[in-house]
């Protein structure tokens, strides 16, 4: 689904990844963890060509993404900051980006699992910061994409809306998608995910099943297996 | 008294003679007289000599008596460039209504369509002139009138091009109606005094629309003088009077509508001065009075290059010019008052028509334009008006009593 | 790129900001015409206004727009969309909305007052189209800007440096360098050093129109052939378009580089 080879990363003299190589099959949620600064959003942005690399060579779909656009038609992403032009209601938003798009949605549903109906007339301006998020998920969950990238997708939900788009994932799951996931709550993660890649200084330093983190790391839950791996490599 | 009543005799006795003995004597291709030489020799003083409708290849023609020739429908007189074409050298002679042609051109010899010498009480009236040098040359004649002619040139240099209507050494003069273009001056005066110009049009002239040389208490009034290499040219002369006149478009490098170099005592009123490079050029001219004139879209207004005193300025429109006033010293002895200037920025809180604050008319730029000129690219930058702002907070480089202490806040009509 | 034009110009027309821009334009030709009632006057007030506002305007306006649409852009990032034109979608979006209201906003009360009669509607046309012009390049160098420079706070600094440099200070340098250089002939380099500027080559373009009297009376046979013959208006506007493109141009290089 997804191959990295050899990535490298610095912004001015602040490296940021180091050589990554990465293999993502298809099917199946990983989440992507690692420290503050460790790359995770880079090495996202990277996949979504917003990061232009240094070096290395990334595959979508069997596609190179290098000066290639129409490969994110395959991908959803959710981004982490959810912040709109203010002007537009989120009806009108809803429709540009099907416009943009141009394919066939399935907002409606998504709309009235995350009870956005009274919003729908409103300016993005003037919503709260969980009803953005709302918003945001509708437009990443509303296209039928193979892949599906979310960075930090719970921040700022209720539980309810919490629960609902860890369904939604679930269902996403079980069509056959890749799901990429960022996220800092350790209980999401350990509750969604399959596969986890954890990057440190801008290498991969684990990838494999939590399970498997745990028995490398000698340590009883997930949290804690995390925990090690951060004070053993600063110790 | 006595000399009066015998001039009066003299006219009657003159017309009574005329009545009783002049005979008309036609000319034209198939009459017993076929050329103007011919009917010049066989005519008797004060005789017509009238030439029909046809071509006639003549130049060199004198009339060295009191004659009137008049063409009907404009006959053709060919001179074929072989030099001049008609000479007077008697009073009393009229030239109307004939079409002259191809003066000859020379470099030692001003050659003219019609040249008047030493002769007075003549009129040259309704006649075309066409492919020449020099059009109409009154020399040292006295008590002329040129009315209602038309002098087309075809002058490309100055040096091998001569004048529409040249007064040399004549007095009491006048010119009226004529429409002169293509040539090097339009109307030429030189040591020509108490001459009247007027209703003429003059344009498109290589050199002046206009010129006068050491002659005085001339008028010129309700002429137009468009687009000539410079409108009018006013040297070394007294008491001229230059009236209701249009000076326009006359564009280029030292090009402007009216120049004064030497003038003393004149008067200026009532002119139009519009889109020239420079309105009026002055050099050293003194105790001129410039009223009620209408300076409208000029590269300059007026444009001061020193010794001239005592001038004023009254009671004029300045309207949009780039530059209104431009003064190339420090000091300063004209009277600007009365006039309105469309740059004014002053308020006028008593309402009584004359704003609060004097205007300058002089700016800085116009100083750092005439040091360099090339800077005329930065006119209307905000950098210029922002210095042109701090001199006239507090001048330092321009005359700083320069000014119109009763700048009239409406346009002035009159 | 049209679709991302399409909606950042109506995201932008419906922002308040357009609506002052307009309202000011808009009050501007109606206290010029109908207070003052002289076509003439208004033209040279309108000419000012014009290279001194438009392109602080142009620069401003288009430094905020980036900046404040810096998540959607990342947005639209996402999407299948090729990043020039993103970007170039959102430029012409900003300028064209910039120059719409410019055009409006001054066009409306001089067409009250009966532009169309009278004879100042070349002088007119050609105030609109230079400030168009000025409104797409200084958009377009403020686009560059906020590219350059991830700090809000630099970029509208450079930006607001940007406009002085070449609305005020370089003027005083060309002047400078006019009066030091005097003894040298000097035509050459002041229609180069107009050039080099869009606000001068803009102000020249008007002054082609105003005061072509003062200008005709130099002598320097370059000088005569700019000024005297059309040739002056063909190389102004057409420099003005290289003024629009190589900005422009920018922009594409820059945004393919980019890192969001």
């Amino acid at each position: 689904m997804v191959t990295i080879q050899n990535l490298h990363k610095k912004f001015n003299k602040n490296v940021v990844l180091s050589g990554v190589n990465l293999d993502i099959n298809a099917g199946g949620i990983f989440a992507v963890l690692g420290p503050n600064g460790s790359g995770k959003t880079t090495l996202i942005k990277s996949i979504l060509g917003m990061v232009i690399p240094n070096e290395g060579n990334i595959n979508v779909l069997g596609n190179n993404i290098k000066n290639n656009s129409n490969y994110r038609s395959q991908i959803d992403y959710l981004p982490q900051i959810a912040n709109f032009p203010s002007n537009l209601k989120v009806k009108e938003l809803i429709k540009m980006i099907k416009d943009l798009r141009g394919n066939h949605t399935k907002e409606s549903d998504l709309i009235k699992l995350f009870k956005l109906d009274p919003f729908l007339d409103k300016k993005l301006g003037n919503l709260s910061g969980g009803t953005k998020q709302k918003v945001n998920i509708v437009l990443t969950f509303m296209f039928d994409s193979p892949l599906i990238i979310l960075d930090e997708p719970t921040t700022g939900l209720d539980p309810i809306s919490l629960i609902r788009l860890k369904e939604l994932i679930q269902k996403e799951k079980d069509k056959g998608k890749t799901i990429l996931i960022t996220s800092h709550i350790m209980s999401f993660v350990e509750e969604v995910s399959d596969e986890i890649v954890f990057l440190l200084e801008g290498k991969i330093y684990f990838k494999g099943s939590i399970s498997d983190l745990k028995i490398k790391t000698n340590q009883p839950d997930f949290e804690h297996a995390i925990a090690s791996i951060l004070t053993n490599n600063h110790a | 008294m006595r000399i009066n009543t015998t001039y009066c005799l003299l006219s009657l006795l003159l017309l009574f003679t005329r009545f009783a003995y002049s005979g008309t004597i036609e000319v034209c291709n198939d009459c017993p007289i076929t050329s103007l030489k011919e009917a010049i020799a066989f005519a008797k003083p004060t005789d017509t000599v009238l030439v029909k409708k046809g071509t006639y290849k003549e130049h060199s023609i004198l009339i060295n008596k009191p004659l009137s020739i008049i063409g009907e429908n404009y006959p053709v007189i060919d001179g074929e460039r072989k030099g001049e074409i008609i000479t007077i050298t008697s009073n009393n002679v009229t030239v109307d209504g004939l079409f002259i042609i191809n003066v000859g051109t020379s470099y030692t010899e001003d050659y003219a369509a019609i040249r008047i010498k030493k002769s007075k009480h003549f009129t040259i009236k309704n006649n075309v002139l066409e492919k020449l040098f020099f059009g109409i040359y009154l020399e040292k004649s006295n008590y002329g009138k040129v009315i209602h002619n038309k002098i087309i040139g075809e002058a490309i240099e100055e040096y091998n091009s001569g004048n529409g209507i040249q007064l040399w050494y004549s007095n009491h003069i006048d010119i009226e109606h004529n429409y002169v273009e293509h040539v090097r001056d339009g109307i030429y005066l030189e040591f020509s005094d108490n001459c009247t110009i007027k209703n003429n049009v003059s344009t498109l002239n290589l050199r002046y629309g206009l010129h006068f040389m050491f002659s005085n208490d001339d008028v010129y009034q309700n002429n137009t003088f468009e687009k000539n290499g410079a409108g009018v040219a006013v040297m070394f002369s007294k008491k001229i009077k230059m009236l209701d006149n249009t000076f326009k478009e006359n564009w280029g490098t030292a090009s402007y509508g009216l120049l004064l170099k030497e003038i003393n005592d004149a008067e200026i009123s009532r002119n139009t001065f519009e889109e020239n490079t420079i309105g009026i050029n002055i050099e050293g001219s003194n105790r001129i009075i410039y009223k009620n004139n209408n300076f409208i879209n000029n590269g300059w207004a007026v444009k001061v290059r020193g010794a001239c005193y005592t001038n004023s300025f009254l009671e004029n429109n300045f309207l949009y010019n780039s530059f209104d006033i431009s003064y190339n010293s420090k000091v300063n002895d004209n009277i600007f008052d009365k006039n309105f200037w469309s740059n004014y920025t002053g308020y006028d809180l008593d309402k009584n028509g004359i704003g609060d604050v004097p205007y300058r008319p002089v700016k800085l730029f116009s100083y750092i334009v005439n040091r360099t000129p090339e800077t005329i690219i930065l006119l209307r930058s905000l950098f210029i008006d922002l210095i042109d702002f701090s001199e006239k907070v507090s001048p330092v480089f321009t005359p700083d009593n320069l000014l119109d202490n009763n700048p009239s806040t409406k346009k002035i009509t009159w | 790129m049209l679709k991302i034009l399409k909606y950042s110009f109506f995201d932008l027309m419906r922002s308040r900001w357009s609506y002052v821009y307009f309202a000011f334009y808009l009050l501007l030709g109606i206290v010029l015409l109908f207070l003052n009632n002289d076509l003439s006057k208004a033209v040279i007030t309108l000419m000012n206004v014009i290279i001194v506002l438009v392109p602080l305007i142009g620069t401003i306006f288009g430094v905020m727009y980036y900046y404040n649409s810096k998540e959607f852009t990342e947005l639209l990032l996402a999407q299948p969309l090729k990043r020039s034109s993103i970007f170039l979608g959102q430029y012409l979006g900003v300028a064209l909305s910039l120059s719409m209201s410019l055009i409006l906003g001054l066009g409306i009360p001089f067409m009250f007052y009966g532009l169309f009669k009278s004879t100042a509607i070349w002088d007119f046309s050609l105030l609109l189209i230079t400030g168009s012009f000025l409104t797409f390049i200084f958009t377009a160098l403020a686009f560059n800007i906020a590219l350059s420079n991830e700090n809000k706070i630099k970029g509208f600094g450079y930006a607001i440096l940007l406009w002085l440099f070449l609305a005020i200070i370089y003027d005083g340098m060309f002047l400078m360098s006019l009066i030091l250089f005097e003894d040298y002939p000097l035509d050459t380099l002041s229609l180069v050093g107009t050039m080099l500027n869009p606000i001068d080559l803009s102000r020249t373009l008007i002054l082609l129109k105003l005061d072509i009297s003062a200008l005709l009376g130099y002598t320097g046979a370059i000088f005569k052939q700019f000024f005297g013959t059309n040739f002056g208006l063909i190389v102004s506007l057409s420099t003005l378009t290289l003024w629009v493109i190589l900005p422009v141009l920018r922009i594409i290089y820059k945004s393919k580089r980019k890192d969001f």
